[in-house]
């Protein structure tokens, strides 16, 4: 789609992109670009010489035992997050659908703890969690089960996922009711005449009707799980204990800043954004189709 | 609804209460911590109704700060957070309103390379190029600066789509007839097309201001002064390794004083909450 109708001029157009293209240049490209480059190449610890290995570092990372436990761990904590959050947000969204009296109330109760931080939701659920003082940890305690998750590293999965999903429930709670309410009345209202029952109707129209919503937050959620809880896990574990909780974007934190192994820290931001790059692809191939539907 | 079922009525609204509860229950906890003393802390079970301490706590809280923080007070912290989400909404909105103008309203050599240009940012997140960016940020001298807090974060995107999008669906006549009446293009961006963008400039500033607020990975790296710390950042320093010295009533009074505005903005400003998150995934 273009505008029929455009100014003439010379000067004015590239001076209006500058300021959003000198800060895309300086901060996004220049540095992606120095990732790819250092990625190629291994510093000595001192800094004083480089020499470009080809794709010795990415051999190196792919060979890790510790990066494809990373790997392993982002993909089981990005599922958990996502089906946890995603079944809850469809429960609820499906109940606040159904309500007439006090819904908006009720919304309103359920979408705040998207404006929570992933840093603050990961100190709530810390706090009650906590070995020593926590409320939760407590009675757990009271009906004879240990909770540690600073040496259980189950435990510690378990506390991030919780405090991952409780913050997303929100975002696809949201989405998942605007979903609902696009569904024709008249279509639930046939299979109710028919005889269906409410579950029924649920399963055969409502949620086929709402896979693209579903597929959708799918990916929206696994991007989240991927690069967005790094507040969470920075806050509630750094990773530990050992490395069960090391998701791909703590550990490129880790290696670069703490490590400071700047090849292969380079390698892993190569891998993450070709990540993003596929993810991305998904996102917007299934958007089209979200907008035929 | 289709029918009416008793039964059915009454649990939908009990599972929404359970939800709510849920939902509510770690934030219902943190308050009850800042409300009391640290004794009732280290000696579970936390008691579960509010205590005496609330002024105490977050009087300690927004003008003393913690130790483990380097003591600096949360009102500070709190001002860092404002700048930062303030200036990366607007700095957000002002140069994708520029852009997004410039793409739609003008025909000029390299358009659609500019364009691809800004889109390419969408999937270049600051968690997969952290190391890179940190250097640039360092070597421009603007570490522990407000500058080198937001500018690399205001690129944006998202927001250059949706104004374009809305551009694309402005009548073509109003350009003309501010063409007519003598308006160059700076005159019409901003008699016309800005006056017209009010709600999705809304819109997005609420998404933003949260977006902003939040923050987290960024100046981790890019604040390392105690003067420079950001709320969401200095709850975390607060919390003692050990966990033993934790001052929690405190640290949980910063933990509430840090969800309150953006909570704030989110509840009060819902229908523009709402038309932000559906637009900016589009």
């Amino acid at each position: 789609m273009e505008k029929r109708m455009v100014f003439g001029s010379t000067a004015l157009p590239y001076l209006l992109v500058v300021p959003q293209l000198a800060i895309t240049v300086v901060f996004f490209i220049w540095p992606a670009s120095q990732a790819l480059y250092q990625s190629v190449l291994i510093q000595d610890p001192f800094g004083l010489s480089t020499e470009f290995v080809w794709f010795e570092n990415f051999a190196h990372l792919f060979t890790d035992p510790l990066y494809i436990a990373a790997f392993w761990t982002t993909a089981v904590f990005s599922a958990l997050v996502t089906v946890l959050s995603l079944g809850l947000a469809l429960l609820f969204a499906v109940m606040a659908d159904r309500v007439i009296k006090g819904a908006t109330a009720y919304k309103t109760l359920l979408i705040w703890p998207y404006a929570v931080a992933p840093a603050i939701a990961g100190v709530l659920w810390l706090f009650m969690f906590n070995p020593a003082i926590g409320l939760v940890s407590f009675y757990l305690k009271v009906l004879g089960y240990n909770w540690n998750h600073v040496l259980e590293g189950g435990q510690a999965m378990f506390l991030v996922v919780i405090a991952a999903s409780w913050k997303q429930i929100s975002y696809n709670f949201l989405f998942f009711l605007a979903g609902l309410q696009a569904i024709p009345r008249s279509l639930i209202e046939a299979a109710a005449i028919d005889g269906a029952r409410p579950l029924r109707r649920f399963w055969t129209i409502v949620f086929p009707l709402l896979s693209p919503t579903t597929f959708f937050l799918i990916v929206v959620n696994v991007v989240y799980a991927f690069f967005d809880t790094f507040g969470i896990i920075h806050a509630v574990t750094k990773g530990g204990p050992g490395k069960a909780t090391e998701i791909l974007v703590y550990k490129v934190y880790a290696d670069g800043f703490v490590g400071l192994d700047l090849g292969s820290s380079a390698a892993q931001s190569v891998v993450l954004m070709t990540i993003v790059v596929a993810l991305t692809v998904v996102q917007f191939r299934y958007i089209e189709r979200r907008v035929h539907y | 609804m289709v029918e009416r079922r008793g039964w059915l009525t009454a649990v939908t609204h009990l599972v929404l209460i359970a939800g709510i509860a849920v939902l509510a229950l770690p934030i219902y906890f943190a308050f009850v911590a800042s409300t009391v003393g640290l004794r009732d802390i280290v000696e579970p079970p936390l008691p579960l109704v509010p205590g005496p301490f609330l002024f105490d706590n977050y009087g300690e809280a927004l003008l003393r700060g913690v130790t483990q923080a380097a003591a600096t007070p949360v009102a500070l912290m709190m001002f860092n957070s404002l700048v930062m989400a303030l200036v990366i909404a607007f700095g957000k909105i002002a140069i994708s309103l520029l852009s997004a103008f410039a793409i739609v309203y003008f025909r000029f050599p390299l358009r659609m390379f500019f364009f691809w240009t800004i889109f390419v940012t969408l999937m270049l997140p600051v968690e997969v190029r952290i190391l890179p960016t940190y250097e640039v940020v360092a070597g421009l001298g603007l570490l522990n600066t407000y500058a080198g807090l937001t500018i690399p974060l205001i690129a944006s995107a998202t927001a250059t789509f949706l104004f374009r999008q809305f551009f694309l669906t402005v009548p073509d006549e109003l350009a003309e007839a501010a063409r007519v009446d003598g308006a160059g293009p700076l005159r019409f961006f901003a008699d016309i097309l800005l006056p017209l963008s009010r709600t999705n400039i809304a819109a997005l500033f609420v998404i933003l201001f949260i977006y902003g607020w939040n923050q987290y990975l960024w100046p981790l790296l890019v604040t390392t002064e105690a003067s420079m710390t950001t709320i969401v950042i200095g709850i975390n320093q607060m919390i003692a390794p050990g966990e033993d010295q934790t001052n929690w009533p405190v640290v949980m009074a910063t933990t509430m004083l840090a969800m309150l505005p953006p909570v704030l903005v989110v509840v009060f400003m819902q229908r523009l909450f709402v038309k932000g998150l559906v637009e900016t995934e589009k």
